[in-house]
Parts: structure tokens; sequence; C-alpha cells
């Protein structure tokens, strides 16, 4: 091996420039991909509550606000406005019934309850298996559109309710099912505390 | 110059990361349920092979020897860190879909392998070229195994549908979906390696 000889100050004095240069390139590259990495999660967040949403033309990311579930926790309430009046809500939701653990979805309802749209934002569900549950993987999501929890039994066939479940995947879809049911319940509750202007 | 040539087409098959030298394991079994996990990983990976090979070569007379690992480390850890936190800014998706794996590049044994093995020993031209050649074998490897698994796993190539591909009554491709999990990749691994082997050895 090449080098210099190993003394105690050259040893310390080389991992010292190294770590500091090493810090200063990093603390660069930091500031300079900050504002770019935040604008991203921005717009991530932005685009999937146009996608469960109908048309609106206010912030909702601006608007947003945190409301109680039944375990403590609390959901991120995104409404939807167009031209003041209010059309929808995203939420935030998610559930804990995954088949490899917590996973997050946008769920969208109209001001009534009934379900728009959903998105699946970040999940670790098995590939080809449970990842059904995205749009882009199969029609199992669609099957909410259009339906209000009051009258559509969120539960899999197989456990006596509406849903289609996916399959080989059962326990993703009643993951996916309990967080359409969390974020309802949590709205149902909002609307009995008198709702929002 | 035929030399040099040598030493960039080395990493392809001779010198394989993945196929030969199974380094790099780790990341190649976990991210290539698709073609394009896998081509991100592998160039993700060859950005930092050749940016912590050419820093290495140059810094080689200047690190004492009993230091030069954790010197290799923080630098290799570095250009790591850029790499995650650009992939973050330009390319998010790619980024989630890769996840925790960009972090890891960092105990990838091929980049410590090749900074020890090759740069630390050369000068920084065939350092640049090494590196190159390594880490476009390793996407290489990573890219095909991802291809072949996401053909059998999921009936889709670079996330597109294969026209020829054999469909249920229902539409639905006929797949075989161990390839996209964890045994498919072993699976898929061991017979490229045999096919490999099989190959250069009847050369």
């Amino acid at each position: 091996m090449a080098g210099k000889q190993s003394t105690f100050t050259s040893m310390t004095v080389t991992l010292l420039v190294i770590s500091a240069t090493a810090s200063v390139a990093l603390a660069g590259v930091y500031s300079l991909t900050k504002e770019k990495i935040e604008q991203a999660k921005k717009e991530k967040l932005i685009n999937a509550i146009a996608v469960v949403v109908p048309e609106f033309n206010n912030d909702p990311g601006a608007e947003m606000m945190l409301v109680d579930c039944d375990d403590k926790d609390k959901l991120e309430f995104y409404p939807a406005k167009k031209d003041g009046k209010l059309i929808g809500f995203a939420v935030k939701t998610y559930t804990d019934k995954g088949f490899s653990g917590r996973f997050w979805i946008m769920a969208g309802f109209l001001p009534d309850g009934t379900i728009s749209n959903t998105a699946v934002l970040e999940h670790y569900e098995t590939p080809g298996l449970g990842d059904k549950m995205d749009v882009a993987k199969s029609k199992f999501p669609i099957q909410f559109n259009g339906k209000n929890p009051a009258t559509f039994n969120m539960k899999v066939k197989k456990d006596g309710g509406d849903v289609d479940a996916i399959t080989a995947a059962t326990i993703t879809s009643r993951a996916f099912t309990d967080a359409v049911q969390r974020a309802y319940d949590a709205l149902i509750k909002l609307n009995n505390e008198g709702g929002i202007k | 110059m035929n030399k040099t040539l040598k030493v960039f087409t080395n990493g392809f098959i001779k010198e394989n990361p993945v196929l030969v030298l199974l380094l790099g394991m780790c990341p190649t079994l976990a991210v290539t349920s698709s073609a394009m996990n896998g081509l991100g990983m592998g160039l993700a990976t060859t950005f930092v092979l050749i940016c912590s090979n050419i820093v290495i070569s140059l810094m080689k007379n200047l690190i004492p020897g009993k230091v030069r690992i954790p010197s290799f480390i923080v630098v290799i850890a570095s250009f790591v860190t850029i790499v995650d936190l650009m992939m973050a800014a330009y390319v998010p998706a790619l980024h989630k879909q890769l996840g925790i794996f960009i972090p890891l590049i960092v105990v990838n044994c091929i980049v410590l392998g090749r900074a020890e093995a090759y740069a630390s020993k050369n000068n920084v031209f065939t350092s640049f070229l090494d590196g190159t050649g390594m880490g476009l074998g390793f996407a290489l490897a990573l890219t095909v195994l991802g291809g072949v698994r996401e053909i059998l796993g999921a009936g889709q190539f670079f996330g597109m549908n294969i026209p020829i591909y054999p469909n249920d009554s229902q539409g639905n491709p006929i797949t075989i979906l161990v390839f996209v999990l964890a045994p498919g990749a072993f699976i898929a691994l061991g017979y490229l390696i045999a096919i490999l082997n099989r190959i250069t050895k009847s050369n």
C-alpha cells in the first residue's frame, strides 16, 4: 500500500481534512436541493389531492386541518373548494392492517360522505399481490368510487361486506377498506362537531 | 491502449460485479423487482463508483495506510448522500421506489472493493475507466435481472405491457408471481450466473 507514513499527526490531520471537506460539500448539496425536494413533496401531495376530489381552485395544502380519529391519531383533512364553496375533502388516511405494516392512502369524499376517488400514497405491500390496490395495477380501488359508506358495507365479501377483494390479497383489501373507513369515520365526526364552513 | 480498454470492458462480462464476483448482493436481490428499478440502482451505484474511484486515486499518496479504510468510507458516504439528495430532488418517484437501498450503496462491497483493490493503486484515468466499467457492468446485470423478473413475474417490461404475452380469460397476463418476490430473485440470479458460466466456459 503506497501512501504516507502512518503517524498520529498525519492520521489525525488526514481524517480531519477529509471529514471537513465532505461536510462542506454535503452542506452545499443539501442547501441546493432542499427547496427542490420540498417542492417535489408538495407537488406530490397536491397531485394526490387533485386525483381524489372534483376540480378545485383553492390551496388545500394551506387550509389543511387535523381531525382526531378513534385511535387518538390525527388525520390530515384537505378541504377542496371551488370559488369559496366546499366541494369535497381529501383525507390522508392510513391503516395498520397492511400485510407489511402501515400504509397511507388519500381518500376523497364529497361533502355528503360519498367516496369520490382514492389514491395510494405510500405502501410496502407485496409486489404483484397487494400492490394491486394501486389503480395503475388493477380495478380494485375503482369499486369504491361513487359509493357512500353509509349504505355500502365496507367489508370484503369474505367478511360479509360489499367489497370485492383482490385475488390472493385479502389482507391488503381489508386494510385498504379499513383506511377508507377510518377517513369516513373522521369525516362523520367532523360533520357532527359542526362541520366546516 | 489495448490494456486500458481492457480495464474498461473487464466489468461487463469477465469480472462482472454481480454475475462473476458476486459482490453487492443485497441491493441486487432486493431492488430488482423491475427493470427500471435495476437500471436506476445500477446508475446510482455507477455514479458513486466513478466519483469515489477518481477522488480516492487522487488522494492515494496523501492518505496514511492505517486510516485508508475510514477515509475511503467517508468519501464514498459523501457521494452516496449527494446521490440520495439529488435523486430525492429530481427523480422523486424512482427515489421512493429504491428507498433505503440508496443510502445502503455506502456498504455495497463493490464500491469499497474497487477503491481498495484498484483506485488506491492506479492512476486517475484508469481508475475512472475501472469505475465506469464496473458500474455499468453492475447496472447491466441489475437491469437484466430486473427485466427477467419483471417479464416473468408481472408480464411487463420497463412498465409496459408486452403485446405477445399470453393472457387469461379476463385479459390479465399469466405470470409466475414468485419472480417478483424475494425467492424469485435468487432463482433468476442463479440461472443468470449459470447461463453466463456456460457461455464463458465454452469459449
